[in-house]
């Protein structure tokens, strides 16, 4: 599962940083059925989370309510430099993580 | 024949209110799950999406909430609900006072014309929620696309 994160490399103290996450992930609805009629079993990222420095800042359950290759932005505080760590896991038990780290100057 | 006209006009009167308060029905389980049976007032929240969607797919879809992000007054969690989906809750997302802004992006799939709702839970426990509707030309999950 390889995931796109984009978030500013550098920002000031207290400034409201944005965040986006693009993964790559079928998100199998579980409602479709394959060439020979057989139903795909559903296989959907259940839980995203984001953490700053290890502090939970972000969380996300995700269904089959969210389109294939799901997309999220959100926001968080530039408090510290430090790091953000991405974590998620779909039905299937497979888990993807990704870290990004943010410089935070006065 | 003017009575039962003046008494039909008077239950459509009368319904219309009812009906957009209902909206957000607190005793929907899946909403009584987060709020516990609390009242959802409308307000606060903004959610934004597209008017017609020609793939249900994939659908752009942005929820603001006005309220400041402190300690002691913050967003905690916002739910979507999308109507006539076979997953109705389809999100949930919980923020803390270090998100700064309450405001998300994504994109849902939509299994066809409905209203899709999102329901913010403050710090303080008061619900709010806002309502859109969208029309949505091919629908997604429930068709082999």
């Amino acid at each position: 599962m390889t995931a796109r994160i984009q978030i500013p490399s550098q920002a000031k103290r207290g400034e409201v940083v944005e965040i986006r996450v693009l993964i790559q992930h079928p998100m199998e609805t579980g409602y479709r059925h394959d060439d020979v009629g057989h139903l795909i079993k559903r296989n959907v990222i259940n839980v995203l989370s984001c953490r700053y420095n290890g502090v939970e800042v972000f969380r996300a359950d995700l269904s089959s309510g969210i389109a294939a290759n799901p997309y999220v932005q959100f926001y968080t505080v530039a408090d510290k430099s430090g790091e953000l760590e991405f974590y998620w896991i779909d039905d299937e038990g497979k888990q993807g993580s990704e870290r990004q780290s943010i410089q935070v100057g006065a | 024949m003017k009575r039962r006209e003046f008494l039909a006009g008077l239950a459509g009167g009368l319904a219309l209110p009812g009906a957009a308060l209902a909206q957000v029905d607190p005793l929907d389980p899946l909403v009584w799950v987060v709020t516990n049976g609390a009242p959802v007032k409308k307000g606060k929240v903004t959610l934004e999406l597209p008017q017609l969607a020609d793939n249900g797919n994939s659908v752009p879809i942005r929820i603001t909430v006005d309220n400041p992000m402190t300690e002691a007054d913050h967003v905690k969690s916002i739910h979507l609900y999308a109507e006539r989906n076979p997953v109705r809750n389809m999100a949930n997302f919980y923020l803390g006072p270090h998100a700064g802004k309450a405001e998300i992006n994504s994109r849902v799939r939509l299994a066809g014309s409905q209203k899709v709702t999102a329901v913010a839970k403050l710090s303080d426990g008061s619900f709010w929620y806002d309502t859109a509707s969208i029309v949505v030309t091919l629908s997604a999950c429930l068709d082999e696309s």
